[in-house]
């Protein structure tokens, strides 16, 4: 499990963050309410999650809540069997 | 009892000059949208009102009276003015939606600059499209976007100041680079207000187009006559409402009715810096009571998405008039919000070059689900043919809306692109580019945007634009971009893309293209969607048919394809 949860982080990390940006990011960080991913950029974030773990994740379950934070982000992939 | 009261009576009564003497403007005399917005209303005894609530995502707060909101206003107009910034100059607004976004804007104008928000969540390559353009003067900002301005600065030879309003010194600035604090610079009580007049330009907003860069829409500080009355009886904001405007100063809703309207009319606002959720959307309403809600299509369908699980959990009871703007509001958004909240979104229409609403749904009117309503009084809107550009004379029968130009908000020109803005105008109307029909009670319909730019989420994405920094990715040979159909967002940006030899079609190559467009221009231009293609419809003489492509997706006859290449 943790693995999966250093990816997604690390990921968010280094493709949300602006350059040069100071801010931390912890597994409960924010990411949607907290304004590092926004509505539009969730989509690429969703498709990461789907090539990197071969998965299809259905509309209804992309919500913001869903991805709000990367701890929210490793329960949804759970339902999928990826842990 | 609403302010526009009724809505026949007013479109027989009114007159533009009738709004200039309540506020108590004299043709000529100076006109400035920032004294207008903060001194006035401390003038008219509302100096202790709240003028602005501001809340973080965590839930920070900062509070704002009028009179505290004059001075530091005061204060950014004294500081821009002594690092030797002059009237007419551009000043680009680079933040998220923090007070000194608001009060920056506002403080640009009392010094006789041209404020120039941008959406903070642009990146480097759109960020300098517009600056380059404007030629701007400064920017301020914050130190998280502080390196997408460093990228780009080299090549920006007009910028010479770059103010960060939050910079701790974790980190050295660099030339030009200034750390500004707002609430620490010494308060300046009296600032001589620029005196601008009518015709003074106080605003450019940038809008994409089908073809060439973005265009700054020039506004002047008359716009305020409108923004004002709409906002008065479009909003309907009444002297104890709390208003929410959800939309970003960065686009023009968030500057007309963000800033100007409703604090022209010395309404206390509440702005959220959080990112969309139904919850963290709900909670705010709750806490802060708010009354007049403003949002956007895009949202009110993101909520609908959410169901009503989250409204049961909220106390939304202060709530008493919805509005929406930036993409048609479908008949099932409007019946759902006066199912799950009692009220009624009422529709409006306008864009970046009206300045402010042109056609909407009034409070006590008959609300048609799915129209835009009709024109605001004072405006003379109809549908005009699509070749003669000629007004119908049939109902029912699409068309483009057609605006009679005049009213004060229109913008100006399209600063360095005198041409385009001309070209809008024919036949005496201004052509807005959406097509749509009237019915016979006058009521307006949308059908759809008139050219290829992308109506996402409300945000105007311009196709080529997007292609052309496709073409920047190593992997892209040639592209052609559309809007797709989209449940939330009315469209979304989906590209087909030719891939160069020794690039493989694979989800990986997906992914990268899509973040490249995102960090290069913004998230709003990222095609949500790519599908890999061998080659691009071409007409005989090697242009790309959008046409053709954006017919597939929306399920709509190809038309004449006589000029097809390979045909």
């Amino acid at each position: 499990m943790s693995e999966v949860k250093d990816i997604v982080l690390q990921y968010v990390i280094d493709e949300y963050l602006e350059q040069d940006s100071d801010q931390e990011i912890t597994f409960d960080t924010k990411l949607i309410s907290g304004g590092i991913v926004d509505s539009f950029s969730m989509v690429s974030l969703k498709v990461f999650l789907e090539t990197r773990y071969k998965i299809q994740i259905p509309d209804a379950k992309a919500t913001p809540d869903a991805f709000d934070s990367v701890n929210n982000i490793v329960k949804l992939l759970e339902e999928f069997g990826i842990q | 009892m609403s302010n526009i009261g009724s809505y026949e009576e007013q479109l027989k009564n009114f007159n533009w000059r009738s709004v200039e003497q309540e506020l108590d403007h004299q043709t000529g005399k100076v006109l400035n949208i920032g004294y207008y917005c903060s001194d006035r209303i401390c003038q008219n005894g509302k100096a202790d009102k709240l003028a602005l609530i501001w809340e973080d995502f965590s839930g920070e707060f900062k509070k704002y009276t009028f009179n505290e909101m004059r001075i530091l206003t005061n204060t950014i107009a004294n500081y821009l003015k002594n690092l030797g910034i002059k009237p007419g100059d551009r000043i680009c607004l680079f933040m998220d939606k923090i007070p000194e976004l608001y009060f920056g804007f506002l403080g640009i104008l009392k010094m006789g600059g041209i404020a120039q928000p941008l959406f903070s969540a642009f990146g480097g390559e759109s960020l300098f499209t517009r600056l380059e353009d404007a030629g701007t003067a400064a920017i301020i900002t914050q130190k998280k976007h502080l390196g997408k301005v460093r990228q780009i600065l080299e090549n920006l030879p007009h910028l010479k100041h770059i103010l960060v309003v939050d910079d701790d010194g974790s980190k050295p600035l660099r030339d030009k680079e200034l750390a500004f604090f707002m609430e620490k610079e010494t308060p300046i009580e009296k600032f001589e207000i620029y005196p601008s007049t009518a015709e003074t330009p106080s605003v450019l907003h940038y809008t994409s187009g089908t073809t060439g860069k973005p265009k700054g829409a020039q506004h002047v500080h008359y716009s305020l006559i409108a923004q004002y009355i709409s906002a008065k009886y479009v909003l309907d904001l009444q002297e104890n409402d709390i208003y929410w405007c959800t939309a970003d100063p960065g686009w023009v809703t968030g500057t007309s009715y963000g800033i100007i309207g409703p604090w022209a009319n010395g309404i206390t606002q509440c702005v959220l810096d959080s990112g969309f959720t139904a919850e963290r959307w709900y909670k705010f309403i709750q806490d802060r009571k708010i009354t007049v809600w403003y949002s956007a299509p895009t949202a009110i369908r993101a909520l609908m998405k959410e169901g009503e699980a989250p409204i049961k959990k909220y106390n939304l009871s202060s709530l008493r008039h919805l509005c929406s703007v930036g993409e048609p509001l479908n008949a099932e958004a409007v019946l759902w919000s006066k199912n799950v909240y009692g009220l009624t979104f009422h529709d409006s229409f306008w864009q970046t070059e009206t300045g402010s609403i042109m056609i909407s749904n009034y409070p006590g009117m008959k609300i048609k689900p799915g129209s835009m309503g009709k024109p605001f009084p004072g405006i003379t809107a109809t549908v005009v043919d699509l070749k003669t550009h000629e007004p119908l004379k049939k109902t029912g029968v699409v068309g483009l809306i057609a605006i009679k130009p005049g009213w004060p908000s229109m913008f100006r020109t399209y600063w360095n692109n005198e041409r385009t803005y001309k070209s809008k105008f024919i036949n005496g109307w201004y052509i807005c580019g959406d097509r749509a029909s009237l019915d016979e009670e006058g009521y307006f319909w949308f059908v759809g945007r008139d050219d290829d730019v992308i109506n996402t989420g409300g945000h105007l994405v311009g196709p080529f634009e997007v292609e052309s920094a496709l073409l920047e990715h190593e992997a892209v040979a040639e592209s052609a971009v559309v809007g797709k159909p989209d449940p939330i967002n009315m469209e979304v940006v989906k590209a087909f893309i030719a891939l160069k030899p020794n690039f493989e079609p694979t989800d990986m190559t997906k992914l990268e293209i899509m973040n490249f467009i995102r960090k290069r221009l913004s998230p709003l231009a990222m095609p949500q969607e790519i599908e890999f293609v061998d080659s691009l419809p071409k007409t005989r003489s090697g242009k790309i048919m959008r046409r053709l492509l954006r017919a597939k997706e929306w399920g709509e006859e190809i038309g004449d394809t006589s000029t097809l290449e390979n045909d």
